[in-house]
């Protein structure tokens, strides 16, 4: 029995270490001089530890600008997707109206839409809208989503009615009903759809790249994999961009790891 | 009280279409129009770059199928998945496996795995790429220390797909991990304390208990990841770009390249429809499993 512990462990060790490997070599070479890397003798730690490669990125390219655009973008979508979503959710849920079952039924439907299948009629409508190199858009197409709206519907369907049917009767109306009783009991399904829209927003790749031609406009997704075309590689400086870029969410996540991977997989399944 | 019922309806009616309004324009204009326009720009000759378009049937979708490049993409597609799929499926479910038990550091080993989950697909990307640079990265360097002269991965026709699926099995392992340490979590104790009386091994275990019993969780994220799987663009525009002479060309690369570099809207929208077409029988699938099985 001890024996199949130490192995459990030396395995587990093992597989950790080939997982943190990646996140190790950027973080060492980012401190490394920018030509200290083209060493035929491959060493993981700098010979001193310097701080140029951030410098570069922070100066000769316009990496703030990067985070800046895709902070701006990723929060737009989240909060306008909290909006819709919660709207739309809860006609679904607790509303009657004409065609809602078929309504309801096209947005599951278009669940199963992969984003490439429409990218390109999607791309000639912002462009017709004169809107390439803005951030409406960049954002536009993601204010709401069929699964922002289904997850709410699920969420306030498993909620019982009788708070908000006391509600009613004591004269709130239903806008008032869905601000004051139901959203107070919703924050978990909120945090959950947030940061599960914040995240795809953050990481989106091919919506901006094909949206954006002005360098200021650049997302931070965009502006690296920019930077990695550079046919002279500045690995230090690239390396530097991608601590930058990846850091702020690995210190949330290890702050709450456990929002983050229920918000990951039970409501990302559709990622 | 009939009228005041009736008038409750058609105030709820109205509450309805105002509270759905802003998600249903967007989704109309964003979703239900592209499906169907691209269906439509599949039947003609266009281009991004003059608002003429010849009506062709379906010559599109005929050439796309006879062309050696999207055959090459679809292949790759296909080989990539069937790289990425079955060990990162195998290597998630023994993570799941080995830390399913009482044991110390469990958070960190979770973080661990879980932590490429999280971090944006092109950085990761860029890491990869210097990590398997041939001359100066880490893999080569490493490999050297112990005698072997290391390919030149990504620019090696033979070796870029491995690549890139190395990457994606790293990326992707603990997103299936989670599902998979909570399809255990289901499994009843009561059996595998028989199985312990009964004095049987770790190996015998996996093979008659665990993987039967997570025929669920197992059946979800295979289809999840296959269809995650199609998709793959993001690493190969970095890492490769569809290179070495299409060795990493994919569909939804492809697809990218025939709109977006060539401009042909229409011979690309055919793609779009096929890949479509796909992900969409796989989805339906993976619903039916998760209505019998989970």
């Amino acid at each position: 029995m001890q024996a199949k512990r130490l192995i459990t462990y030396l395995v587990l060790f093992c597989l950790a270490i080939l997982m943190l490997m990646p996140f190790a070599w950027m973080v060492l070479s980012s401190f490394k001089e920018e030509d200290e890397v083209f060493t035929y003798e491959m060493t993981w730690f700098p010979a001193k530890i310097t701080f140029s490669g951030y410098y570069r990125a922070l100066t000769e390219q316009p990496f703030l600008r990067y985070a800046l655009n895709s902070v701006l973008v990723s929060v737009i979508i989240t909060i306008a997707q909290l909006i819709t979503g919660v709207l739309a959710g809860y006609a679904f849920a607790r509303l009657k109206f004409p065609g809602r079952n078929l309504i309801f039924m096209a947005y599951l439907a278009a669940m199963m839409i992969p984003g490439q299948a429409t990218i390109i009629p999607s791309y000639i409508l912002i462009r017709k809208m004169g809107l390439i190199d803005t951030f409406a858009g960049l954002t536009l197409p993601f204010l709401a989503g069929p699964f922002a709206a289904f997850m709410m519907r699920q969420f306030f369907l498993s909620m019982p009615t009788a708070l908000e049917e006391a509600a009613i009767i004591d004269g709130c109306t239903r806008l008032q009903v869905l601000s004051r009783v139901v959203l107070p009991l919703s924050k978990p399904a909120l945090a959950s759809l947030g940061l599960f829209t914040f995240m795809g927003a953050w990481n989106d790749f091919m919506w901006p790249l094909i949206i954006i031609n002005r360098d200021t406009m650049r997302t931070l997704q965009v502006g690296l994999a920019i930077m990695r075309a550079d046919i002279y590689p500045d690995w230090p400086m690239m390396m530097a961009a991608s601590v930058m870029a990846t850091t702020p969410i690995i210190i949330a996540f290890l702050f709450a790891q456990k929002q983050f991977i229920e918000s990951l997989t039970f409501t990302g399944v559709k990622y | 009280m009939r009228a005041k019922w009736k008038r409750l309806g058609n105030e709820q009616t109205k509450t309805a279409i105002l509270a759905l309004l802003p998600s249903l324009i967007i989704f109309c204009v964003f979703t239900v129009y592209p499906i169907l326009y691209s269906l439509y720009l599949s039947f003609f000759n266009a281009s991004l770059l003059s608002a003429k378009r010849v009506f062709v049937g379906f010559d599109n979708y005929a050439n796309l199928l006879q062309n050696p490049t999207f055959q090459r993409a679809v292949s790759n597609t296909v080989s990539y998945t069937l790289g990425v799929v079955p060990i990162g499926i195998a290597l998630s479910l023994l993570v799941a496996v080995l830390l399913n038990s009482k044991l110390r550091l469990q958070s960190f080993f979770r973080a661990a795995f879980f932590s490429p989950v999280i971090t944006s697909m092109v950085a990761v990307s860029i890491v990869w790429a210097w990590m398997l640079e041939p001359n100066y990265g880490l893999i080569n360097g490493l490999l050297a220390k112990v005698g072997i002269s290391g390919p030149g991965w990504l620019t090696d026709p033979d070796w870029a797909m491995t690549s890139v699926v190395m990457l994606s099995i790293w990326k992707n392992l603990g997103f299936n991990m989670v599902v998979f340490l909570a399809g255990l979590q289901n499994i009843p104790r009561e059996i595998n304390e028989s199985a312990d009386l009964d004095g049987v091994n770790s190996l015998q275990r996996l093979i008659c208990i665990t993987i039967p019993m997570m025929r669920g969780p197992i059946g979800f994220a295979v289809i999840v990841s296959v269809i995650k799987a199609m998709q793959v663009f993001g690493q190969i525009y970095v890492m490769t770009g569809g290179g070495p002479a299409n060795a990493t060309m994919v569909i939804v690369y492809y697809l990218y390249q025939q709109a977006f570099e060539f401009y042909r809207s229409g011979y690309a929208s055919a793609v779009a429809w096929v890949l479509f077409i796909a992900i969409f029988a796989l989805t339906l699938l993976q619903n039916r499993l998760l209505k019998t099985e989970i």
